[in-house]
């Protein structure tokens, strides 16, 4: 083991520019093909399921792969295969270009916002069989693809670049109902962004810092001790999970698909380019989830994490926090499913009314709180 | 007339006009739903969860006792074909499906039998009014079976031999008891 550490210690020497780029490549894979797209797929398959188990159903479980039925998780395999080998429509009088080009800027803002979010303990470099007690490590990998100062706010730029993929779709498809569901799109996700980035901008007052990593640092291992604790960090959780919910442009804010009404931006989108949007729909619940569990509910800390750091191997200890943060973001990815398949949608107006006249005032005024919390507690 | 409009009370007081307690009602309804179904599905006790599905292809339905499936033909004692071909069967069909081509019997008891006894599946709309017609319960369509998919048309042609391997001995009196039932039932 230690001829590969020299090794690997000689051509990628720690903190040069090789070294930053193999490491980052590296994270990234590993978030992208290892956990949002698998964890995207589990999803579809996840939603009928258990919007099933809610409706006193059965839900899909026939899917298997040979004799291994695992309660029909491989539907989502299925599906995709369905998906590719469908008729890819275009309609004759489509903008060819954009048409394309929409289902791709629905899916690839996302991926590319979840650049910022920690996802694990810290990998310390040349010692990772080695017990290393928690903030003694030297050259530290940090488990975040991107670790920026603008943090959050990268987050919020990018991704409210999903809106293109929306509104593109809908003025490319040449339907008037994908056009007034892009409209639709595009007039809630503003909306609602002004108050997600006020919802955040209380917790960037308590915690100080923009940075996800920072944050998360900032927070305990304890329950007690992580970012939601407190009456303006209770607020901003409730609007930053709303607005959330409703820049994934999904139940009870769906009125840009609204089914029984118009389809929906994706009207005439068919095969794998729908494939597309549905995935983008999953990646941006699992993005926002894993931002509400890095800035409210400690990111990768669990109870006794301190504890354990200092018991186990270093590589060991990292993979239990990346396994804890899994089954965190995991466990919000299910809560989103739960209001999903509970509330009915707003009407139209009556999402604007409350995006504007209700979460924005409110949201503001949790600045202030947070700003009077900050100065009398802090 | 006059129209008449009937003004529904909105939410009065911040408890209902906020709608959180009533969001949070309503997903604690979803939530005891979703893990009574779950685990009970999980755990293989399907019996206490609250599910309805029923799995069909393993798990089947019984059918009412009235129910009309396909056809089938009865027997003799002796393991004949009890029709004795006297076309009402074909007459009153509303679907014309049943195709009987008469031939003399051999043994003196009885006049005629089906030569050739046909039921076309795809025209039969399940009326159940042959068996109604049928004067000596040759035909009945109690067997609870669907008509099969087939992939040739002819293929849903049902013959008589098909027919009679479904049948059974008829507990009706052979021959019934003849224009003087009323007494004989007295008796």
């Amino acid at each position: 083991m230690d001829s590969i550490y020299n090794f690997f210690a000689r051509i990628l020497p720690y903190g040069s520019a090789s070294f930053s780029a193999v490491s980052a490549l590296a994270k990234s894979v590993f978030f992208i093909l290892l956990f949002t797209m698998p964890l995207a797929g589990i999803l579809t398959w996840m939603e009928r399921r258990q919007s099933a188990m809610m409706q006193d159903r059965v839900g899909p479980n026939r899917a298997n792969i040979g004799p291994f039925t695992l309660w029909g998780i491989p539907h989502f395999i299925a599906d995709a295969l369905k998906m590719i080998f469908k008729e890819d429509f275009v309609p004759p009088k489509a903008n060819k270009l954009l048409f394309a080009l929409a289902p791709v800027l629905a899916v690839a803002p996302v991926l590319i916002a979840s650049a910022i979010i920690p996802f694990g303990a810290p990998l310390c470099y040349g010692h990772m069989t080695d017990i290393v007690a928690p903030g003694t490590c030297v050259a530290p990998i940090e488990m975040q693809a991107a670790r920026l100062d603008a943090g959050l706010l990268f987050y919020f730029a990018i991704a409210s670049l999903a809106v293109y993929g929306a509104a593109l779709a809908g003025w490319a498809s040449h339907n008037k109902w994908a056009l007034m569901g892009g409209m639709r799109a595009s007039s809630q996700m503003m909306s609602y962004e002004v108050t997600m980035g006020m919802a955040a901008m209380s917790m960037f007052l308590i915690y100080g810092t923009l940075e996800p990593g920072a944050m998360v640092n900032a927070q305990g291992d304890w329950p007690w001790q992580w970012g939601i604790v407190g009456l303006p960090q209770v607020f901003a959780f409730v609007l930053f999970l709303a607005s959330a919910i409703a820049e994934s442009k999904r139940t009870p804010f769906d009125i840009p698909e609204g089914e029984s009404e118009i389809v929906g931006y994706f009207v005439e989108y068919s095969g794998m380019r729908f494939g597309m949007f549905f995935l983008g729909e999953f990646v941006e619940i699992i993005t926002s989830s894993a931002i509400m569990v890095t800035v409210f509910f400690g990111g990768w800390r669990f109870p006794g994490a301190e504890y354990l750091a200092a018991h186990v191997w270093n590589w060991a200890f990292v993979l239990i926090s990346v396994g804890a943060w899994s089954a965190k973001v995991f466990l919000f990815c299910a809560f989103q499913l739960l209001i999903r398949w509970s509330l009915p949608r707003l009407r139209a107006d009556q999402l604007l009314r409350l995006g504007w006249q209700r979460m924005l005032p409110l949201s503001i005024a949790n600045v202030v709180l947070a700003a009077v919390w900050v100065l009398l507690l802090k | 007339m006059a129209t008449t409009v009937k003004i529904v009370e909105r939410p009065a007081g911040i408890r209902r006009k906020t709608y959180l307690i009533a969001i949070v009602e309503g997903m604690w309804v979803t939530f005891r739903h979703l893990m009574k179904n779950w685990v009970g599905n999980t755990l293989g006790r399907r019996a206490k969860t609250d599910i309805a599905t029923l799995s069909y292809p393993e798990q089947k339905k019984a059918y009412p006792e009235r129910n009309r499936g396909l056809h089938r033909l009865m027997k003799r004692d002796n393991g004949e074909v009890r029709c004795v071909a006297c076309m009402m069967c074909p007459t009153v069909c509303p679907a014309h499906c049943i195709t009987i081509v008469p031939e003399e019997a051999p043994d003196g008891t009885i006049e005629k039998r089906p030569r050739i006894f046909e039921i076309d599946e795809l025209r039969c709309v399940v009326c159940g009014l042959c068996v109604e017609a049928c004067p000596c319960d040759a035909i009945r369509m109690d067997t609870k079976v669907h008509a099969l998919p087939t992939i040739r048309r002819a293929d849903a042609i049902l013959d008589k031999e098909e027919l009679l391997s479904r049948g059974d001995t008829s507990t009706a009196t052979q021959g019934g008891v003849g224009s003087f039932w009323r007494e004989k039932v007295k008796t």
